[in-house]
């Protein structure tokens, strides 16, 4: 990067603009060993020497101060008492401090030797001492930056960033920030993705207040605000961020499929009890607790949840102790999903999945909070999500999501669905199960008692399949199969009619090689720009 | 930038020229002439284009190691039943050998039934009789084509072609291309898809 000459030295605390993101090499923050690990050595090393200090004693003692008499009792008395018995305060004070030297040493060479840099095309990480590792992420294939601020780091004030990259393992992770300098380096990086270059959008980060303010005040204030409010910019327009009342929250989590099975399970274990022996009911207590535990954690977890958009794509905070906030780029969904459950249907409360590439592995736990985008909302939320989220589906689509499709089928549908006669083979959703393809998606309607609303922007299809098995032959049908990259939403459909469904191939196929060949959002403004 | 999708390019796919009818003298060298359909007109049907497919040696590695499995099942059973005296192991080996026999039976007709097309902006895969199955893969989603071949498949000149994309449904691998054909296929997939390149 040679377009930004006034890349001040990064230790001034003035941040002008961008002085992480110049091209070169910089540092994490110096208090990074302490949150990747320091404190947990520091304990271990505590309980690994009081369980063995009688041993370590007995095997350095005589290397220390080979002239003391053979036989003291190592086994009893305070090894405090020892040392001042027998002198040797001095030798045990140097030990100690040789010890904490070594593992600052061990610490600063870890941290001077973890560096990033941020040029136009890539993000890289180096770190290790003896293995030396060098991780590179092309900016033009970002997934999304995500910006975590765990409970103890959010208290220092630190942030750890995290660059989406597409591919499975494939993150760069920054670890750890300080706050402030984590927002500047995800605004740079969203900024460079873009396709903009940092001179040009040197207006508009003079527009955004929040930031500049935000870095003059002192670090206490900043940090105190930060732990407080989440330490966001605040958005362009506030009518259009999506709020969730914390007591539809709870509701919504009572009302899932998890607590039907919980009530299931305690009817069995109240009948074991009644007609067995009534020690079963003790199998309840680990029942009760873990589905508490779950339910505490799915709801802390999407406590202060709040979607918005912004320039570089759509903003995702959620998260009580442990924030997280992160920008999903557009173009970067790559399956859409609105669904309810029967239980759900009285309050109209919805919920939204989606396809995304979240660069984690498939046993990486977390995976799960990264699709569901929107745990509850009203209908209006649905709408405003999906208007996010979707930003390339024309006007005259919509009618198709809400009112045919998540709502429908409504006289004069649009979707095409399953045939009277395979009406067998879907015996309640038939008149629901069918799909509509517009130029640049997919709307796949399935479900009676559990709606769906599955909707494929075209441009993200990687592949389209359509099978027929002998029962489909006999009966005239087919199934057509819409492939995206691996997540909760299904492209599946069945039960259609043999003609259609090669209609429905045939289109689709077409309609993404159009969309796929139209599509910029790669680097999503360069397209605005031109 | 490394990958700025190109305007809709003209024509260039190098391949299917050469022929009158859309076949191709190294694609379309010693493989079977027909593809094989379920006899039912609700089937998929085949559609216009001209059909690729694969080489009859690709049988014949089949049997060989179908019936490699038959013998080792045959033995492990023979084996357990002298040493063990346990009558009841032909139970699992006897419904394993029912499967593998009819494996064996039904080889020849599937792999009449594989078929790859090379479209303008596609390529369209189909397999199977009694379950059809036909994908459809833009030329720009393919992230990397992968040849392998068995011992088995070396001595018989074949190798078996897989098409990467990111999604991992997509499952198209085309088994039973002769080495030259596989080749030829990989190097233009990877050129159609160079031109063709897109996002994720």
């Amino acid at each position: 990067m040679s377009d930004a000459p006034e890349a001040v030295p990064h230790s001034a605390t003035t941040a002008v603009r961008s002085p992480l993101a110049d091209g070169e090499w910089h540092r994490l923050h110096p208090l990074t060993p302490l949150f990747r690990g320091g404190i947990v050595l520091v304990i271990v090393a505590g309980v690994i020497i009081s369980n063995l200090r009688d041993r370590i004693v007995e095997f350095f003692l005589p290397v220390v101060a080979p002239n003391l008499p053979d036989d003291i009792d190592f086994d009893q008395g305070n090894p405090i008492d020892f040392v001042f018995e027998n002198n040797l305060v001095l030798t045990v004070l140097l030990g100690v401090l040789a010890v904490v030297l070594i593992l600052i040493g061990i610490f600063y060479l870890s941290w001077r030797f973890h560096m990033f840099r941020i040029t136009g095309d890539v993000v890289e990480v180096r770190s290790g001492v003896l293995f030396r590792s060098h991780r590179r992420a092309p900016l033009d294939r970002v997934q999304g930056v995500n910006l975590t601020r765990p409970m103890i780091a959010r208290l220092f004030g630190m942030a750890k960033l995290e660059v989406v990259g597409a591919g499975l393992d494939a993150n760069v992770k920054l670890e750890y920030l300080s706050t402030p300098r984590a927002e500047e380096v995800r605004a740079d990086i969203l900024r460079l993705a873009s396709g903009r270059r940092l001179a040009a959008a040197k207006a508009s980060a003079d527009g955004r207040p929040g930031s500049r303010v935000a870095a003059a005040a002192s670090i206490v204030s900043d940090g105190i605000t930060g732990i407080i409010v989440g330490a966001e910019d605040p958005v362009a327009e506030p009518e259009s961020v999506v709020p969730i009342p914390v007591g539809r929250l709870v509701a919504s989590r009572l009302l899932s499929a998890s607590t039907l099975w919980l009530l299931v399970l305690i009817a069995a274990i109240i009948v074991g009890s009644v007609i067995g022996t009534p020690w079963v009911l003790f199998g309840m207590i680990p029942a009760l607790l873990g589905f508490g535990a779950y339910w505490v954690r799915s709801i802390t977890r999407s406590l202060r949840y709040s979607i918005a958009p912004t320039p570089n794509g759509v903003r995702i905070t959620f998260g009580l102790f442990t924030t997280v906030t992160e920008i999903l780029p557009p173009g970067r969904v790559h399956a859409v999903e609105v669904s309810q459950s029967i239980l759900w249907r009285p309050f109209g409360w919805w919920s939204i999945r989606v396809n995304r590439l979240s660069g984690r592995g498939p046993t990486d736990g977390q995976g799960d909070q990264f699709t569901s985008i929107m745990p509850v909302g009203t209908r209006e939320d649905v709408e405003r999500v999906l208007r996010l989220v979707l930003p390339s589906l024309p006007e005259a689509e919509w009618p198709a999501v809400f009112e045919n499709g998540i709502l429908g089928p409504q006289p004069d549908d649009p979707y095409t669905n399953t045939p009277r006669r395979a009406r067998i083979l879907r015996l309640l959703s038939w008149r629901r199960n069918g799909f509509l393809v517009g130029p640049d998606a997919l709307f796949l309607r399935r479900g009676v008692v559990w709606r769906t609303l599955a909707i494929f922007p075209l441009a993200r299809l990687q592949s389209v399949s359509i099978e027929q098995g002998p029962i489909s032959r006999a009966m005239r049908l087919a199934a057509v199969r819409a492939h995206t990259i691996l997540g909760p939403v299904s492209g599946q459909i069945g039960a259609l009619d043999r003609d259609d469904a090669l209609t429905l191939f045939d289109t689709v196929e077409a309609n993404t090689i159009a969309a796929a060949a139209r599509d910029r959002t790669h680097r999503w403004a360069d397209a605005e720009g031109a | 930038m490394t990958n700025t999708p190109e305007p809709e390019t003209p024509d260039s796919v190098p391949t299917t020229t050469d022929g009158v009818d859309g076949t191709d003298p190294v694609l379309d060298a010693g493989t079977f002439t027909v593809i094989r359909e379920p006899r039912s007109d609700a089937r998929l049907p085949l559609g216009d284009g001209t059909w690729h497919q694969i080489a009859p040696q690709y049988v014949w590695v089949r049997l060989i190691s179908t019936a490699i499995i038959i013998v080792l099942v045959v033995a492990a059973a023979v084996a357990l039943t002298l040493f063990t005296r346990q009558v009841w192991t032909w139970i699992p080996a006897g419904i394993a050998l029912v499967v593998l026999v009819w494996t064996l039976v039904i080889t020849p007709r599937q792999a009449r039934a594989y078929g790859y097309q090379l479209r303008r902006d596609d390529l369209v895969f189909r397999r199977g009789i009694l379950w059809q199955r036909l994908v459809a893969v833009p030329y720009g989603r393919m992230q990397l084509v992968d040849i392998t071949h068995g011992p088995l498949d070396r001595g018989f000149g074949i190798a078996q072609l897989k098409l990467v994309t990111a999604a991992a449904t997509t499952g198209v691998t085309i088994p039973g291309l002769r080495q030259e054909a596989a080749e030829r296929l990989r190097d233009t997939l990877v050129d159609v898809a160079e031109t063709r390149r897109t996002g994720l």
